[in-house]
Protein backbone atom coordinates (compact mmCIF):
# COMPACT_ATOMS: atom_id res chain seq x y z
CA UNK A 1 0.00 0.00 0.00
CA UNK A 2 1.15 3.56 -0.68
CA UNK A 3 3.11 5.74 1.88
CA UNK A 4 4.68 9.00 2.29
CA UNK A 5 8.58 9.25 2.82
CA UNK A 6 7.28 9.98 6.34
CA UNK A 7 5.58 6.78 7.13
CA UNK A 8 8.34 4.59 5.04
CA UNK A 9 10.86 5.67 7.73
CA UNK A 10 8.22 5.59 10.88
CA UNK A 11 6.86 1.85 9.80
CA UNK A 12 11.07 0.23 8.42
CA UNK A 13 12.32 1.76 12.13
CA UNK A 14 9.09 0.29 14.10
CA UNK A 15 9.42 -3.34 12.22
CA UNK A 16 6.32 -3.23 10.38
CA UNK A 17 5.69 -3.79 6.87
CA UNK A 18 2.79 -1.02 6.77
CA UNK A 19 1.85 2.12 9.19
CA UNK A 20 -1.24 4.66 8.57
CA UNK A 21 -1.99 7.81 10.18
CA UNK A 22 -3.37 7.64 13.82
CA UNK A 23 -1.54 4.38 14.07
CA UNK A 24 0.90 4.13 18.19
CA UNK A 25 4.38 2.39 17.44
CA UNK A 26 7.48 2.09 18.96
CA UNK A 27 10.09 2.76 17.07
CA UNK A 28 13.82 2.15 17.14
CA UNK A 29 15.75 5.53 17.40
CA UNK A 30 19.30 6.47 15.03
CA UNK A 31 19.99 9.06 16.70
CA UNK A 32 18.82 10.75 20.45
CA UNK A 33 20.20 13.83 21.28
CA UNK A 34 20.61 16.64 23.96
CA UNK A 35 21.69 19.63 25.17
CA UNK A 36 22.69 21.45 27.99
CA UNK A 37 19.49 22.63 29.27
CA UNK A 38 17.72 19.33 28.26
CA UNK A 39 20.23 16.22 28.59
CA UNK A 40 20.23 16.64 32.56
CA UNK A 41 17.09 16.44 33.76
CA UNK A 42 17.27 12.99 30.75
CA UNK A 43 20.15 12.05 32.47
CA UNK A 44 18.68 12.03 35.74
CA UNK A 45 15.57 10.50 34.79
CA UNK A 46 17.95 7.43 33.06
CA UNK A 47 19.96 7.08 36.76
CA UNK A 48 16.24 7.35 38.68
CA UNK A 49 15.05 4.22 36.19
CA UNK A 50 18.09 1.79 36.90
CA UNK A 51 20.24 3.01 33.72
CA UNK A 52 23.62 2.03 33.64
CA UNK A 53 24.72 1.86 30.17
CA UNK A 54 23.17 3.81 26.97
CA UNK A 55 21.74 1.50 24.20
CA UNK A 56 24.76 2.39 21.92
CA UNK A 57 27.44 4.97 22.44
CA UNK A 58 27.56 5.85 19.17
CA UNK A 59 24.09 6.94 18.73
CA UNK A 60 23.90 9.24 21.59
CA UNK A 61 24.67 12.81 20.53
CA UNK A 62 25.53 15.09 22.79
CA UNK A 63 25.96 19.60 22.53
CA UNK A 64 26.67 21.98 24.84
CA UNK A 65 25.14 24.68 22.86
CA UNK A 66 22.62 26.70 24.64
CA UNK A 67 24.21 28.73 27.91
CA UNK A 68 27.83 28.23 26.33
CA UNK A 69 30.40 29.15 26.86
CA UNK A 70 28.99 28.91 30.55
CA UNK A 71 26.80 32.44 31.09
CA UNK A 72 26.88 31.47 35.06
CA UNK A 73 27.66 28.90 38.15
CA UNK A 74 24.47 27.16 37.28
CA UNK A 75 24.29 26.81 33.58
CA UNK A 76 28.55 25.37 34.24
CA UNK A 77 26.89 22.71 36.58
CA UNK A 78 24.25 21.70 33.93
CA UNK A 79 27.31 21.02 31.41
CA UNK A 80 29.28 18.94 34.41
CA UNK A 81 26.72 17.03 34.35
CA UNK A 82 26.67 16.70 30.56
CA UNK A 83 30.32 16.22 30.37
CA UNK A 84 30.86 13.65 32.85
CA UNK A 85 28.05 11.53 31.41
CA UNK A 86 29.66 11.30 28.34
CA UNK A 87 33.06 10.78 29.96
CA UNK A 88 31.27 7.55 31.50
CA UNK A 89 29.43 6.48 29.00
CA UNK A 90 32.05 7.04 26.04
CA UNK A 91 29.90 8.81 24.24
CA UNK A 92 31.39 9.32 20.66
CA UNK A 93 29.61 12.07 19.77
CA UNK A 94 29.71 14.58 22.71
CA UNK A 95 31.10 18.44 21.55
CA UNK A 96 33.18 20.11 23.62
CA UNK A 97 33.66 24.00 23.98
CA UNK A 98 35.74 24.85 21.29
CA UNK A 99 34.24 21.88 18.55
CA UNK A 100 30.76 22.60 19.68
CA UNK A 101 28.42 24.44 17.42
CA UNK A 102 24.89 24.94 17.59
CA UNK A 103 23.49 21.18 17.44
CA UNK A 104 21.51 21.44 14.31
CA UNK A 105 23.97 23.23 12.26
CA UNK A 106 26.24 21.35 13.46
CA UNK A 107 25.00 17.44 13.53
CA UNK A 108 24.18 17.99 9.37
CA UNK A 109 27.58 19.18 8.85
CA UNK A 110 29.20 16.55 10.40
CA UNK A 111 27.24 13.38 8.97
CA UNK A 112 25.75 13.03 12.20
CA UNK A 113 22.21 12.51 11.01
CA UNK A 114 21.89 11.15 7.17
CA UNK A 115 18.56 10.18 4.89
CA UNK A 116 15.96 8.01 5.72
CA UNK A 117 17.41 8.71 9.51
CA UNK A 118 14.89 8.64 12.95
CA UNK A 119 15.74 11.05 15.17
CA UNK A 120 14.74 12.26 18.40
CA UNK A 121 16.06 15.25 20.10
CA UNK A 122 15.20 17.11 23.35
CA UNK A 123 15.24 20.07 21.55
CA UNK A 124 11.86 21.34 19.73
CA UNK A 125 14.10 22.37 16.61
CA UNK A 126 14.77 18.56 16.02
CA UNK A 127 13.16 19.00 13.08
CA UNK A 128 15.75 20.49 10.82
CA UNK A 129 16.83 17.35 10.25
CA UNK A 130 13.99 16.58 7.67
CA UNK A 131 16.14 18.81 5.26
CA UNK A 132 17.87 15.34 4.52
CA UNK A 133 14.77 13.03 4.02
CA UNK A 134 15.15 11.88 7.79
CA UNK A 135 12.19 11.51 10.24
CA UNK A 136 13.51 13.77 13.22
CA UNK A 137 11.06 15.49 16.00
CA UNK A 138 11.71 17.23 18.79
CA UNK A 139 10.99 15.55 22.41
CA UNK A 140 11.36 15.88 26.13
CA UNK A 141 13.76 15.00 28.60
CA UNK A 142 11.99 11.56 29.26
CA UNK A 143 11.70 11.15 25.85
CA UNK A 144 15.52 11.19 25.52
CA UNK A 145 15.84 9.47 28.96
CA UNK A 146 13.76 6.21 27.62
CA UNK A 147 15.72 6.23 24.30
CA UNK A 148 18.94 6.40 25.95
CA UNK A 149 17.93 3.30 28.07
CA UNK A 150 16.43 1.27 25.29
CA UNK A 151 17.42 2.78 21.96
CA UNK A 152 13.28 3.05 21.66
CA UNK A 153 10.89 5.77 21.52
CA UNK A 154 6.74 5.33 21.01
CA UNK A 155 4.90 7.46 17.86
CA UNK A 156 1.65 8.25 16.98
CA UNK A 157 2.00 8.47 13.19
CA UNK A 158 1.32 11.59 11.85
CA UNK A 159 -0.71 12.90 8.75
CA UNK A 160 1.05 14.31 6.40
CA UNK A 161 0.53 17.97 4.48
CA UNK A 162 1.41 18.25 1.06
CA UNK A 163 3.52 21.73 0.77
CA UNK A 164 4.03 21.98 -3.17
CA UNK A 165 6.62 24.61 -3.84
CA UNK A 166 6.28 26.32 -7.61
CA UNK A 167 8.71 28.71 -9.34
CA UNK A 168 12.03 30.23 -7.88
CA UNK A 169 12.79 32.52 -5.31
CA UNK A 170 13.30 36.24 -6.35
CA UNK A 171 16.30 38.58 -4.97
CA UNK A 172 16.69 38.69 -1.17
CA UNK A 173 14.07 35.79 -1.02
CA UNK A 174 15.33 32.56 0.97
CA UNK A 175 13.94 29.57 2.80
CA UNK A 176 13.46 31.69 5.97
CA UNK A 177 10.93 33.74 3.59
CA UNK A 178 9.02 30.31 2.37
CA UNK A 179 8.79 28.99 5.80
CA UNK A 180 7.37 32.36 7.18
CA UNK A 181 5.07 32.75 4.54
CA UNK A 182 3.65 29.42 5.06
CA UNK A 183 3.04 29.77 9.37
CA UNK A 184 1.51 32.68 8.06
CA UNK A 185 -0.97 31.23 5.66
CA UNK A 186 -1.83 28.58 8.13
CA UNK A 187 -0.80 29.65 11.70
CA UNK A 188 1.10 28.28 14.26
CA UNK A 189 -1.54 25.26 15.04
CA UNK A 190 -1.87 25.15 11.61
CA UNK A 191 0.36 21.40 10.43
CA UNK A 192 -0.38 20.57 14.52
CA UNK A 193 0.67 17.15 15.11
CA UNK A 194 1.04 15.98 11.20
CA UNK A 195 3.96 16.13 9.05
CA UNK A 196 4.71 19.20 6.60
CA UNK A 197 6.55 17.26 3.17
CA UNK A 198 7.61 20.11 0.83
CA UNK A 199 7.83 19.03 -2.69
CA UNK A 200 7.13 20.26 -6.11
CA UNK A 201 9.66 21.61 -8.42
CA UNK A 202 10.51 24.56 -6.78
CA UNK A 203 12.22 22.75 -4.15
CA UNK A 204 15.28 22.02 -7.13
CA UNK A 205 15.49 26.10 -6.80
CA UNK A 206 15.98 25.71 -2.85
CA UNK A 207 19.91 25.35 -1.67
CA UNK A 208 20.06 22.69 1.29
CA UNK A 209 20.49 25.84 3.28
CA UNK A 210 17.29 27.37 2.87
CA UNK A 211 15.91 23.50 2.81
CA UNK A 212 17.60 23.22 6.63
CA UNK A 213 15.98 26.96 7.26
CA UNK A 214 12.46 25.62 6.53
CA UNK A 215 12.35 22.23 8.08
CA UNK A 216 13.63 23.89 11.28
CA UNK A 217 10.71 26.18 11.61
CA UNK A 218 8.75 23.21 10.75
CA UNK A 219 7.86 23.13 14.58
CA UNK A 220 7.08 26.58 14.33
CA UNK A 221 3.52 25.60 12.59
CA UNK A 222 3.33 22.98 14.78
CA UNK A 223 4.46 20.13 13.11
CA UNK A 224 5.61 17.00 14.05
CA UNK A 225 8.28 16.82 11.37
CA UNK A 226 9.59 18.85 8.37
CA UNK A 227 10.87 17.04 5.74
CA UNK A 228 12.39 17.11 1.95
CA UNK A 229 12.36 13.85 -1.08
CA UNK A 230 15.82 13.75 -0.68
CA UNK A 231 17.57 14.44 -4.69
CA UNK A 232 21.29 15.20 -6.03
CA UNK A 233 21.73 18.29 -3.55
CA UNK A 234 20.79 16.42 -1.16
CA UNK A 235 23.18 13.42 -2.26
CA UNK A 236 25.58 15.72 -2.82
CA UNK A 237 25.65 17.59 0.23
CA UNK A 238 25.50 14.27 2.31
CA UNK A 239 28.45 13.00 -0.25
CA UNK A 240 31.80 13.12 1.87
CA UNK A 241 30.45 13.64 5.34
CA UNK A 242 28.19 10.31 5.43
CA UNK A 243 30.85 7.71 7.56
CA UNK A 244 27.70 4.85 7.26
CA UNK A 245 25.08 3.79 5.26
CA UNK A 246 21.65 5.82 4.44
CA UNK A 247 18.89 5.48 2.23
CA UNK A 248 17.19 8.24 0.36
CA UNK A 249 13.53 7.68 0.08
CA UNK A 250 10.54 8.93 -1.38
CA UNK A 251 6.48 9.23 -1.01
CA UNK A 252 4.43 6.49 -3.10
CA UNK A 253 2.76 8.63 -5.89
CA UNK A 254 -0.62 7.79 -4.53
CA UNK A 255 0.47 8.28 -1.02
CA UNK A 256 -2.63 10.28 1.15
CA UNK A 257 -2.32 13.21 2.58
CA UNK A 258 -4.65 15.20 5.13
CA UNK A 259 -4.00 18.27 3.08
CA UNK A 260 -2.12 20.15 0.38
CA UNK A 261 -0.89 24.09 0.27
CA UNK A 262 0.66 25.65 -2.71
CA UNK A 263 3.39 28.32 -2.40
CA UNK A 264 4.76 29.74 -5.57
CA UNK A 265 8.17 31.13 -4.97
CA UNK A 266 8.26 33.60 -7.25
CA UNK A 267 5.55 36.06 -5.73
CA UNK A 268 7.60 35.54 -2.41
CA UNK A 269 8.63 39.16 -0.73
CA UNK A 270 11.18 38.63 2.13
CA UNK A 271 8.79 38.29 5.16
CA UNK A 272 8.65 40.05 8.72
CA UNK A 273 7.30 38.25 11.79
CA UNK A 274 5.82 40.64 14.09
CA UNK A 275 5.50 40.43 17.55
CA UNK A 276 4.18 37.73 19.46
CA UNK A 277 3.78 35.14 17.09
CA UNK A 278 6.12 33.53 13.70
CA UNK A 279 2.18 33.32 12.14
CA UNK A 280 2.31 37.30 12.49
CA UNK A 281 4.07 38.08 8.99
CA UNK A 282 4.04 40.90 6.64
CA UNK A 283 5.98 41.61 3.30
CA UNK A 284 8.95 43.86 3.72
CA UNK A 285 6.84 46.03 1.55
CA UNK A 286 4.47 46.35 4.05
CA UNK A 287 6.65 46.64 7.34
CA UNK A 288 6.32 50.77 8.21
CA UNK A 289 8.24 52.51 10.15
CA UNK A 290 9.87 50.01 12.87
CA UNK A 291 12.79 51.67 14.40
CA UNK A 292 15.15 48.71 16.49
CA UNK A 293 17.82 48.58 18.78
CA UNK A 294 19.49 45.02 18.10
CA UNK A 295 19.86 42.90 15.23
CA UNK A 296 21.18 39.10 15.43
CA UNK A 297 22.04 37.10 12.82
CA UNK A 298 22.70 33.20 13.78
CA UNK A 299 20.95 30.31 15.55
CA UNK A 300 19.91 27.03 14.27
CA UNK A 301 17.74 28.80 11.71
CA UNK A 302 20.03 31.09 10.03
CA UNK A 303 23.44 30.92 11.33
CA UNK A 304 25.04 28.99 8.17
CA UNK A 305 27.68 30.02 5.77
CA UNK A 306 25.30 30.81 3.25
CA UNK A 307 23.05 32.90 5.46
CA UNK A 308 26.64 35.18 6.86
CA UNK A 309 28.09 35.74 3.25
CA UNK A 310 24.37 37.31 2.62
CA UNK A 311 24.91 39.06 5.35
CA UNK A 312 28.40 40.26 4.18
CA UNK A 313 27.35 41.25 1.00
CA UNK A 314 24.70 43.88 2.18
CA UNK A 315 27.28 45.22 4.33
CA UNK A 316 30.03 45.48 2.69
CA UNK A 317 31.42 49.14 3.19
CA UNK A 318 28.97 49.80 5.03
CA UNK A 319 28.47 50.29 8.91
CA UNK A 320 25.76 49.63 11.96
CA UNK A 321 23.69 52.55 12.65
CA UNK A 322 24.25 54.81 15.66
CA UNK A 323 23.11 53.16 18.70
CA UNK A 324 22.43 49.75 16.96
CA UNK A 325 23.92 46.60 18.00
CA UNK A 326 24.81 44.05 15.45
CA UNK A 327 25.53 40.48 17.27
CA UNK A 328 26.71 37.77 14.07
CA UNK A 329 27.07 34.36 15.80
CA UNK A 330 28.36 31.49 13.02
CA UNK A 331 26.54 28.58 14.12
CA UNK A 332 29.57 25.83 13.85
CA UNK A 333 33.33 26.37 14.82
CA UNK A 334 33.69 25.34 10.93
CA UNK A 335 31.27 27.70 9.67
CA UNK A 336 33.21 30.49 11.47
CA UNK A 337 36.40 28.97 10.15
CA UNK A 338 35.28 29.37 6.54
CA UNK A 339 34.08 32.65 6.99
CA UNK A 340 37.21 33.93 8.87
CA UNK A 341 39.11 32.63 5.81
CA UNK A 342 36.67 34.42 3.00
CA UNK A 343 36.97 37.66 4.51
CA UNK A 344 33.21 38.13 5.86
CA UNK A 345 34.84 39.14 9.67
CA UNK A 346 36.50 42.16 7.79
CA UNK A 347 33.53 43.33 6.45
CA UNK A 348 31.45 43.06 9.74
CA UNK A 349 34.15 44.05 12.27
CA UNK A 350 34.55 47.13 9.70
CA UNK A 351 29.97 47.33 9.79
CA UNK A 352 31.26 47.40 13.48
CA UNK A 353 29.54 44.22 14.50
CA UNK A 354 30.25 41.59 17.34
CA UNK A 355 31.33 38.28 16.27
CA UNK A 356 30.19 35.56 19.24
CA UNK A 357 31.65 31.71 19.31
CA UNK A 358 28.99 29.36 18.07
CA UNK A 359 25.72 29.76 20.88
CA UNK A 360 22.09 29.52 20.97
CA UNK A 361 22.20 32.74 23.06
CA UNK A 362 20.04 35.15 22.67
CA UNK A 363 17.99 33.52 20.82
CA UNK A 364 16.16 32.43 24.02
CA UNK A 365 16.68 34.82 25.88
CA UNK A 366 19.80 33.05 27.68
CA UNK A 367 22.83 35.33 27.26
CA UNK A 368 25.18 37.00 24.77
CA UNK A 369 22.16 39.63 23.56
CA UNK A 370 19.57 39.66 26.10
CA UNK A 371 17.06 43.02 25.78
CA UNK A 372 16.28 45.48 28.01
CA UNK A 373 12.38 46.95 28.72
CA UNK A 374 10.91 48.46 25.55
CA UNK A 375 13.76 47.33 23.28
CA UNK A 376 13.46 46.00 19.80
CA UNK A 377 15.07 43.55 17.97
CA UNK A 378 15.94 42.31 14.45
CA UNK A 379 16.79 38.42 14.56
CA UNK A 380 16.92 35.53 11.84
CA UNK A 381 15.96 32.93 15.18
CA UNK A 382 12.98 31.21 15.22
CA UNK A 383 10.68 32.48 17.62
CA UNK A 384 9.32 36.01 18.66
CA UNK A 385 7.18 34.88 21.60
CA UNK A 386 6.17 37.53 24.82
CA UNK A 387 10.08 37.93 26.79
CA UNK A 388 11.71 35.56 24.29
CA UNK A 389 15.00 37.40 23.80
CA UNK A 390 14.65 39.10 27.02
CA UNK A 391 12.32 41.04 29.13
CA UNK A 392 8.75 40.69 28.96
CA UNK A 393 7.88 44.58 27.27
CA UNK A 394 10.64 43.48 24.34
CA UNK A 395 10.34 42.82 21.00
CA UNK A 396 11.48 40.48 18.15
CA UNK A 397 10.89 40.44 14.36
CA UNK A 398 11.84 37.56 12.63
CA UNK A 399 13.32 37.94 9.13
CA UNK A 400 15.74 36.66 7.03
CA UNK A 401 19.53 37.73 7.04
CA UNK A 402 19.74 40.21 4.16
CA UNK A 403 16.44 41.87 6.10
CA UNK A 404 18.39 41.65 9.00
CA UNK A 405 21.69 42.99 7.55
CA UNK A 406 20.30 45.91 5.65
CA UNK A 407 17.85 47.04 9.24
CA UNK A 408 21.02 47.05 11.18
CA UNK A 409 22.29 49.73 8.35
CA UNK A 410 19.79 52.02 8.46
CA UNK A 411 18.29 51.37 12.24
CA UNK A 412 14.88 50.64 11.30
CA UNK A 413 13.45 47.10 9.39
CA UNK A 414 14.65 47.40 5.79
CA UNK A 415 14.97 45.89 2.64
CA UNK A 416 18.08 46.30 1.04
CA UNK A 417 16.93 47.95 -1.29
CA UNK A 418 16.48 51.11 0.16
CA UNK A 419 20.07 51.25 0.91
CA UNK B 1 -9.03 10.34 41.14
CA UNK B 2 -10.77 13.42 41.15
CA UNK B 3 -9.20 16.78 40.09
CA UNK B 4 -10.67 20.34 42.52
CA UNK B 5 -10.08 23.69 42.51
CA UNK B 6 -10.27 27.15 40.62
CA UNK B 7 -9.95 27.74 37.16
CA UNK B 8 -7.18 29.69 35.86
CA UNK B 9 -7.98 31.04 32.65
CA UNK B 10 -5.39 31.31 29.75
CA UNK B 11 -5.86 32.68 25.98
CA UNK B 12 -4.06 30.77 23.02
CA UNK B 13 -0.71 29.49 22.36
CA UNK B 14 0.64 29.65 25.61
CA UNK B 15 3.94 29.03 25.04
CA UNK B 16 6.76 27.39 26.96
CA UNK B 17 8.82 30.20 27.19
CA UNK B 18 5.94 32.00 28.63
CA UNK B 19 5.51 28.74 31.18
CA UNK B 20 8.96 28.78 32.42
CA UNK B 21 10.71 31.79 30.63
CA UNK B 22 14.59 29.80 29.36
CA UNK B 23 16.11 32.66 31.96
CA UNK B 24 15.19 30.62 34.79
CA UNK B 25 16.56 27.01 32.92
CA UNK B 26 19.89 27.09 34.55
CA UNK B 27 18.18 24.66 36.69
CA UNK B 28 15.86 21.98 36.82
CA UNK B 29 14.63 21.92 40.53
CA UNK B 30 10.90 21.92 40.51
CA UNK B 31 10.94 24.44 43.40
CA UNK B 32 12.53 27.17 42.15
CA UNK B 33 10.87 26.58 38.35
CA UNK B 34 7.56 26.90 40.19
CA UNK B 35 8.54 30.25 41.65
CA UNK B 36 8.94 31.44 38.17
CA UNK B 37 5.73 29.85 36.28
CA UNK B 38 3.88 31.46 33.80
CA UNK B 39 4.71 34.97 35.65
CA UNK B 40 5.51 36.84 32.01
CA UNK B 41 1.50 35.87 31.08
CA UNK B 42 0.16 36.72 34.55
CA UNK B 43 2.75 38.29 37.28
CA UNK B 44 0.12 37.00 40.05
CA UNK B 45 -0.13 33.99 39.19
CA UNK B 46 2.55 32.25 41.64
CA UNK B 47 1.43 33.86 44.47
CA UNK B 48 -2.09 33.34 44.29
CA UNK B 49 -2.14 29.41 42.87
CA UNK B 50 -3.49 27.02 45.66
CA UNK B 51 -3.20 23.33 45.13
CA UNK B 52 -5.42 21.63 43.07
CA UNK B 53 -6.11 25.08 40.91
CA UNK B 54 -6.38 23.88 37.06
CA UNK B 55 -5.51 25.46 34.42
CA UNK B 56 -7.84 26.17 31.36
CA UNK B 57 -6.85 27.13 28.10
CA UNK B 58 -7.51 27.30 24.71
CA UNK B 59 -5.71 26.52 21.57
CA UNK B 60 -2.11 25.35 21.00
CA UNK B 61 -1.42 25.54 24.46
CA UNK B 62 2.73 24.53 25.89
CA UNK B 63 3.75 25.50 22.00
CA UNK B 64 7.85 26.29 21.56
CA UNK B 65 10.41 24.43 23.15
CA UNK B 66 10.86 21.04 24.17
CA UNK B 67 11.59 21.86 27.69
CA UNK B 68 10.24 19.54 30.20
CA UNK B 69 10.57 22.69 32.72
CA UNK B 70 7.32 23.62 31.47
CA UNK B 71 5.31 21.31 32.85
CA UNK B 72 7.45 20.07 35.75
CA UNK B 73 6.70 24.23 36.75
CA UNK B 74 3.26 23.85 36.23
CA UNK B 75 2.49 20.62 38.42
CA UNK B 76 5.11 22.37 41.25
CA UNK B 77 3.18 25.47 41.15
CA UNK B 78 0.41 23.01 42.49
CA UNK B 79 -1.99 22.89 39.35
CA UNK B 80 -3.59 19.37 39.64
CA UNK B 81 -4.19 19.15 35.42
CA UNK B 82 -4.72 21.48 32.63
CA UNK B 83 -7.91 21.42 30.04
CA UNK B 84 -7.14 23.16 27.00
CA UNK B 85 -9.20 23.25 23.56
CA UNK B 86 -5.69 21.31 22.07
CA UNK B 87 -2.31 21.36 22.83
CA UNK B 88 1.44 21.70 20.99
CA UNK B 89 2.39 17.97 20.57
CA UNK B 90 5.69 18.27 22.40
CA UNK B 91 3.64 19.23 25.39
CA UNK B 92 1.11 16.54 25.18
CA UNK B 93 3.41 13.64 25.15
CA UNK B 94 5.97 15.45 27.75
CA UNK B 95 2.44 15.86 30.00
CA UNK B 96 1.47 12.19 29.99
CA UNK B 97 5.12 11.18 30.26
CA UNK B 98 6.46 12.93 33.01
CA UNK B 99 2.95 12.54 34.65
CA UNK B 100 0.89 16.06 34.80
CA UNK B 101 -2.59 15.02 33.99
CA UNK B 102 -4.23 16.82 30.90
CA UNK B 103 -7.69 16.86 29.16
CA UNK B 104 -8.52 18.30 25.96
CA UNK B 105 -11.43 19.78 26.03
CA UNK B 106 -13.09 22.09 22.99
CA UNK B 107 -16.19 23.77 24.67
CA UNK B 108 -14.95 24.07 28.19
CA UNK B 109 -13.05 27.42 27.93
CA UNK B 110 -16.08 30.06 26.88
CA UNK B 111 -18.37 28.66 29.40
CA UNK B 112 -16.37 28.95 32.53
CA UNK B 113 -15.00 32.28 34.22
CA UNK B 114 -11.43 32.69 35.64
CA UNK B 115 -11.43 31.41 39.47
CA UNK B 116 -14.71 29.03 38.88
CA UNK B 117 -14.01 25.78 40.83
CA UNK B 118 -14.27 22.88 38.91
CA UNK B 119 -14.24 19.12 39.74
CA UNK B 120 -12.70 16.96 37.31
CA UNK B 121 -13.59 13.20 37.40
CA UNK B 122 -9.74 11.60 36.06
CA UNK B 123 -11.49 8.33 35.31
CA UNK B 124 -14.70 10.18 33.00
CA UNK B 125 -13.31 12.91 32.14
CA UNK B 126 -16.42 14.65 33.16
CA UNK B 127 -15.78 18.39 34.35
CA UNK B 128 -18.25 19.98 36.85
CA UNK B 129 -18.60 23.18 36.99
CA UNK B 130 -21.67 24.51 38.99
CA UNK B 131 -24.37 23.63 36.86
CA UNK B 132 -22.62 23.19 33.61
CA UNK B 133 -21.25 19.42 32.54
CA UNK B 134 -18.64 18.83 30.33
CA UNK B 135 -16.88 15.72 28.81
CA UNK B 136 -13.64 16.00 27.70
CA UNK B 137 -11.69 13.70 25.04
CA UNK B 138 -11.68 10.53 25.68
CA UNK B 139 -7.63 9.57 26.52
CA UNK B 140 -6.03 7.55 24.14
CA UNK B 141 -5.58 3.63 25.31
CA UNK B 142 -1.58 4.40 25.12
CA UNK B 143 -1.56 7.08 27.39
CA UNK B 144 -3.74 5.60 29.90
CA UNK B 145 -0.84 2.59 30.22
CA UNK B 146 1.45 5.51 30.25
CA UNK B 147 -0.68 7.05 33.06
CA UNK B 148 -1.37 3.56 34.49
CA UNK B 149 2.94 2.75 34.56
CA UNK B 150 3.20 5.82 36.09
CA UNK B 151 5.32 7.49 33.66
CA UNK B 152 7.23 6.78 30.50
CA UNK B 153 10.33 5.30 32.48
CA UNK B 154 8.33 2.71 33.92
CA UNK B 155 6.69 1.79 31.21
CA UNK B 156 9.74 1.60 29.08
CA UNK B 157 11.42 -0.19 31.90
CA UNK B 158 8.56 -2.71 32.23
CA UNK B 159 8.62 -3.34 28.58
CA UNK B 160 12.59 -4.07 28.59
CA UNK B 161 11.86 -6.67 31.34
CA UNK B 162 9.22 -8.76 29.87
CA UNK B 163 11.44 -8.54 26.09
CA UNK B 164 14.36 -9.61 27.79
CA UNK B 165 12.33 -12.38 30.07
CA UNK B 166 8.74 -12.91 27.99
CA UNK B 167 8.05 -15.87 31.08
CA UNK B 168 7.30 -12.89 33.30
Amino acid sequence: MAMTITEKILSSHAGCEKVHPGMLIMARVDIALGNDVTAPLAIEEFRKAGGKQVFDRRKVVLTPDHFTPNKDINSASLCKIMRDFAREQEITHYFEIGEVGIEHALLPEQGIVLPGDLVIGADSHTCTYGALGAFATGVGSTDLAAAMLTGEAWFRVPETMKVILRGKPGKWVSGKDVILYLIGLIGVDGALYRALEFSGEGVAALTMTDRLTIANMAIEAGAKNGIFIPDEITRAYVAGRAKREYSCLDSDPDAEYSQVVEINLSSLEPQVAFPHLPSNVRDISRVGEVKIDQVVIGSCTNGRIEDLRMAAAILKGRRTAPFVRLIIIPATQEIYRMAMHEGLFDIFLAAKAAISTPTCGPCLGGHMGVLAEGERAVATTNRNFVGRMGHVKSEVYLSNPAIAAASAVLGRIASPDEL
Amino acid sequence: MHFKGKAWKFGNNIDTDVIIPARYLTTSDPAVLARHCMEDANPLFVSRVTPGDIIVAGENFGCGSSREHAPIAIKAAGISCVIAKSFARIFYRNAFNMGLPIFEAADLWSQISDGQELVIDGQSGLVTAGEIKIRTSPIPVFMQELIAAGGLMNYMVKRKAAINDPQK
